[in-house]
């Protein structure tokens, strides 16, 4: 499935912390329609890419564009409008409001920008989607953990993204947790979405993921199919060291 | 527009117009009073508009205030009519604020507020110190404009301020800092430019405070910098507005007439020990009431809501 256009690409995509490399030298493409696996060992630096993808941080050196067009000058705010939409490693949700409201809140300064009756409108489908519409009115505090990622991912869905950025959407579910969530962003994938997934959990990987891309220490050190990089001996060492390579 | 805002709109108007009576009374104790609720209405109001939703606290009002107290004083020393200096108020009081706002909106809690705090502290030593080198000590604002006329005129500011703060209340704009106060990160990864959003409602709270500094100066006839620029304003109309509760748009009012009336008490009672008694409301309003009498009320229904649904 790697035939589309391009949609987001890396070059050279590096970020410093002082003497410390974070990011060093990220070249990656993400091409329509695809589900991007950005996967390595705690440390080596994805959630750090996905900061510089969606503003959160600029790069030190290095462009980031999307279609063609470079956006790692650009602000968050900015980035958002043109249309890469991400959740949080720690969900983020906006507490003193409703669950209709949060999600609202990417309808209406997302990247495609809806008022009033239509906003409300869209967010409730987008909590459909995510099979939370019977809960519109209740306060986000009352949720359980799952159903507050599934309300930042209708937040940021309901913006309509052009790129999903995902960071570790999947991590800390219970077992029938995950399942309902690895269906929920199968089902996002079918719908023909680009989404980058920031993962920890293997089975998420191999079955949501057309490509991924391996990184250790900050550097690019795979990328292919996940049958492909899960079997590479440097990955492996990656994730597990020298001695049982 | 709904129902319900139709109600809130006609009993606002309602209770203005009775407000608006209040000089025929003809007590001139009652004038006064009525002055003071309805300047500190008009001040803790647009405070809140911009500190309520987004939790930054300005200690900033006296510089605005001071501004606009100054323009108009200013302004009639040099012949301009006074209608005129109102408006040049809040324009100045407007870009004070994005000057601050650009300066000081990036850095978040604490040090906003003593930026804002230290603002206010400068700009009245550069107005004593121009006054130092000019050879004044302060100005006279001479005019023909009584009590009752300046009473009206924050009557009107106030229909101004509640009539902005319910179409912000209902604009993208207001729905925006709502979200910056909840989450200033999601705020900007949901596409919200969060600096501008802060500063137009900032400059908002500036004009409007030093208008109403300009429609105040008449009646001190004789302004000096310490008068004008007084820190005291500042921490009163917090004070006022966290006693009123700042998630509602009548919240402030609900503080300020009866911190008026109390401090009224308290100044005749107790005129040298004001600061300490100030000190003291302070920390009882952040103890005991810590989200305002408007907090107080929407417990009180919630807790009724309850009862009745196990009843």
């Amino acid at each position: 499935m790697t035939t589309g256009a391009t949609v987001l690409s890396l070059r050279g995509a590096t970020k410093r912390f002082g003497g410390l490399v974070a990011v060093n030298d990220m070249d990656f493409d993400v091409t329509e329609h695809e589900v991007l696996g950005l996967i390595g060992p705690n440390g080596s630096g994805k959630s750090t890419t996905l900061n510089l993808i969606s503003g959160a941080l600029r790069p030190t050196e290095g462009t980031i564009s999307l279609r063609g067009t470079p956006i790692s000058h650009l602000s968050a705010a900015d980035i958002a409008r043109r249309g890469i939409a991400r959740t949080f490693q720690l969900v983020r949700l906006l507490p003193s409001m409703t669950v209709l409201e949060n999600v609202r809140a990417g309808a209406v300064f997302g990247h495609r920008r809806r008022w009033g009756a239509e906003a409300d409108a869209h967010a409730l489908r987008m909590l459909a989607l995510v099979g939370l519409d019977r809960r519109a009115n209740a306060h986000v505090g009352e949720l359980t953990y799952i159903d507050t990622k599934r309300v930042e991912l209708a937040r940021v869905l309901a913006s309509e993204p052009k790129v999903l950025l995902l960071d570790e959407w999947l991590a800390g579910l219970n077992p029938t947790e995950l399942e309902e969530g690895i269906a929920l962003i199968k089902r996002l994938r079918d719908e023909g979405r680009t989404i980058i997934l920031v993962e920890h959990v293997m089975d998420a990987i191999r079955s949501l993921c057309d490509r991924c891309v391996v990184m250790s220490t900050g550097t690019k050190i795979a990328e292919g199919t996940p049958e492909q990089v899960l079997s590479d001996p440097e990955v492996i060492r990656a994730y597990l060291g020298d001695d049982d390579a | 527009m709904t129902k319900r805002d139709w109600q809130s709109i006609t009993l606002s108007a309602v209770l203005l117009a009775v407000a608006a009576c209040l000089p025929l009374t003809g007590d001139a104790y009652m004038l006064s009073i009525g002055i003071t609720i309805a300047m500190y209405a008009v001040l803790a109001t647009s405070w809140a508009l911009f500190s309520g939703p987004t939790h930054y606290i300005s200690m900033a009002t006296a510089a605005f205030f001071g501004l606009g107290t100054y323009t108009t004083a200013i302004g009639i020393e040099n012949g301009l009519n006074y209608w005129v200096t109102l408006p040049i108020a809040a324009v100045l009081g407007a870009v004070l604020a994005v000057l601050v706002g650009l300066a000081t909106l990036r850095l978040s809690g604490v040090y906003f507020v003593i930026f804002t705090l230290g603002l206010a502290e400068l700009v009245r030593q550069v107005v004593t110190w121009g006054q130092n080198v000019s050879g004044q000590k302060g100005l006279y604002v001479l005019t023909d404009i009584t009590e009752v006329h300046i009473y009206w005129q924050l009557l009107v500011l106030a229909a101004i301020v509640y009539l902005t703060g319910w179409a912000i209340g209902r604009s993208r704009l207001g729905f925006a800092l709502r979200i910056i106060g909840d989450d200033e990160e999601v705020a900007r990864h949901s596409g919200i430019n969060t600096s501008r959003a802060k500063i137009l409602l900032f400059m908002v709270s500036g004009a409007t405070a030093a208008v109403v500094g300009s429609v105040l100066a008449p009646r001190y006839i004789y302004i000096e910098p310490a008068l004008a620029f007084t820190p005291m304003l500042s921490f009163l109309v917090v004070i006022m507005a966290l006693l009123g509760g700042t998630g509602r748009l009548w919240g402030p009012l609900v503080g300020v007439i009866p911190f008026t009336l109390l401090w009224e008490a308290i100044s005749a009672s107790f005129p040298n020990q004001t600061t300490l008694l100030l000190g003291l409301s302070f920390l009882v309003i952040v103890y005991l009431l810590p989200r305002g009498f408007v907090g107080l009320i929407e417990s009180g229904k919630r807790k009724l809501r309850e009862r009745e649904a196990f009843a």
